[in-house]
């Protein structure tokens, strides 16, 4: 909880808390990168960000309280990815999140396996949808995060993860299956 | 979108998140809900081609070198043995990442022969146990009832005790399979939730309840006490299962 460690940097952190960081957090650097790339949708953003959350959990490693590990890194992870677009993309965090879902998705297994079977389609797709529900299909579906996982992560109830994801679902489905009008990530 | 489960409780459903009741409640609404059914089904073709597509990108290996010599983690280090063999885990698993083998970073509980027992193994096993009907082959909050069934069933006699004062209410056991060994799985109940503690013989050293792993929601605690091997797997808390493991080792 306290954040001892934030003054100098990792200076202050002693050789056995660098062990612990090498043991408990480092595994989780391509949890780390993974995330950061489908946040900011590229690759040598994500090097960057992800590398900067890297040592600034290195340097709150005191006040990890040794729960788990990986949602702890991925907390600070997306925080620094939202800093990050608030300062180089803020038009991104401004798409609506709230907005109602009017149009029902049309799309069957069979439409969704035919459209989904395209890498690229899938992760175009995947580009086009708001980046809070964007996050929520990552942490679920690529990083295997339990609801309440995510909720930590994110810093949402676990209600607002579950709604999210449903929606999140939805509107990819609806962006496999009607390409056209998907195609500029800001639609409303 | 007509039909109130085909929102939220849908997609708990999909992602294992509800409780065993509540997931049986729901499948029986399956049964009679057209909506649900094709929303359902719609969720799961979206959730394989999210598989299918491969879209996990691992970090590229100059980052990690970067972020190391940044931090002044070098093998010579000022890190001690145990830590070395972990960073040799933890390369391997980065290894096995990149030849795109799924797999988690902890590559085997206890040895790496024949019989050794792998997370993944130990998780499916879990999921299995929730199916219905699957639970239990014995059922009974009774340590003396639970422990004389697994008699001649096995070929070693697992540590039985009830934990109910404790919050661990006893509710069964069963024989189970883990890497192509019979082994013991003690059922508990942590709320309502379900906890599998899988019990197997060991000529292996005793060791500390390993830390938590965790994978798709469920989280497991590895230790080894007194010639036997435990793994105890659930969707509780890491902390729950830590409890539960040293009450296991303080009754023995």
């Amino acid at each position: 909880m306290s954040s001892t460690g934030q003054g100098k940097g990792w200076d202050v952190l002693d050789p056995q808390d660098r062990a612990r960081f090498e043991q408990l957090v480092l595994p989780h650097l391509d949890a780390a990168f993974n995330l950061s790339r489908w946040l900011l949708r590229s690759r040598s953003d994500a090097e960057d960000v992800a590398q900067e959350a890297l040592l600034r959990a290195f340097r709150f490693f005191r006040g990890f309280n040794g729960g788990d590990a990986r949602a702890w890194l991925l907390q600070i992870v997306r925080n620094t990815c939202y800093t990050w677009l608030e300062k180089n993309r803020q038009v991104e965090l401004m798409t609506e999140f709230d907005e109602d879902l009017h149009q029902q998705s049309s799309a069957t297994p069979e439409t969704l396996a035919i459209a989904g079977d395209n890498r690229e389609r899938l992760a175009r797709a995947l580009e086009t949808l708001p980046v809070r529900f964007r996050e929520v299909i990552i942490l679920r579906e690529l990083e295997g995060c339990s609801y309440k996982e995510i909720a930590s992560i994110t810093s949402v109830p676990i209600g607002t993860v579950m709604s999210a994801l449903a929606r999140a679902r939805q509107r990819l489905q609806r962006a496999l299956t009607q390409p056209a009008q998907q195609e500029a990530p800001h639609e409303l | 979108m007509s039909c109130d489960f085909s929102g939220t409780l849908l997609h708990a459903y999909l992602d294992s998140e509800l409780d065993a009741m509540r997931a049986a409640e729901f499948e029986r609404h399956l049964e009679t809900c057209r909506d649900c059914t094709a929303t359902l089904g719609a969720a799961e073709s979206l959730r394989s081609s999210l598989q299918r597509a491969q879209l996990y990108e691992t970090a590229p290996a100059g980052l990690r070198k970067k972020i190391r010599s940044e931090l002044k983690i070098t093998a010579t280090g000022a890190s001690s043995s145990p830590v070395a063999a972990w960073r040799w885990l933890a390369a391997a698993a980065a290894i096995l990442l990149v030849t795109g083998v799924a797999w988690f970073a902890l590559p085997h509980f206890g040895s790496t022969g024949p019989e050794s027992v792998t997370a993944a193994e130990v998780i499916d096993a879990h999921i299995r146990s929730l199916q219905a009907g699957h639970l239990t082959d014995v059922t009974s909050t009774d340590q003396h009832t639970v422990k004389p069934w697994f008699d001649g069933k096995l070929d070693f006699i697992p540590p039985v005790r009830d934990f109910m004062d404790e919050g661990f209410p006893l509710i069964g056991g069963r024989l189970d399979v883990l890497g192509e060994r019979n082994v013991a799985a003690l059922v508990y109940g942590r709320r309502k939730h379900f906890i599998n503690v899988f019990v197997w013989p060991t000529k292996d050293p005793d060791t500390p309840i390993h830390p938590p792993g965790s994978r798709q929601g469920y989280q497991w605690v590895h230790w080894r006490h007194k010639g036997m091997e435990f793994c105890a797997v659930s969707d509780v808390s890491a902390q729950d299962l830590h409890e539960l493991a040293q009450l296991f080792i303080q009754s023995q």
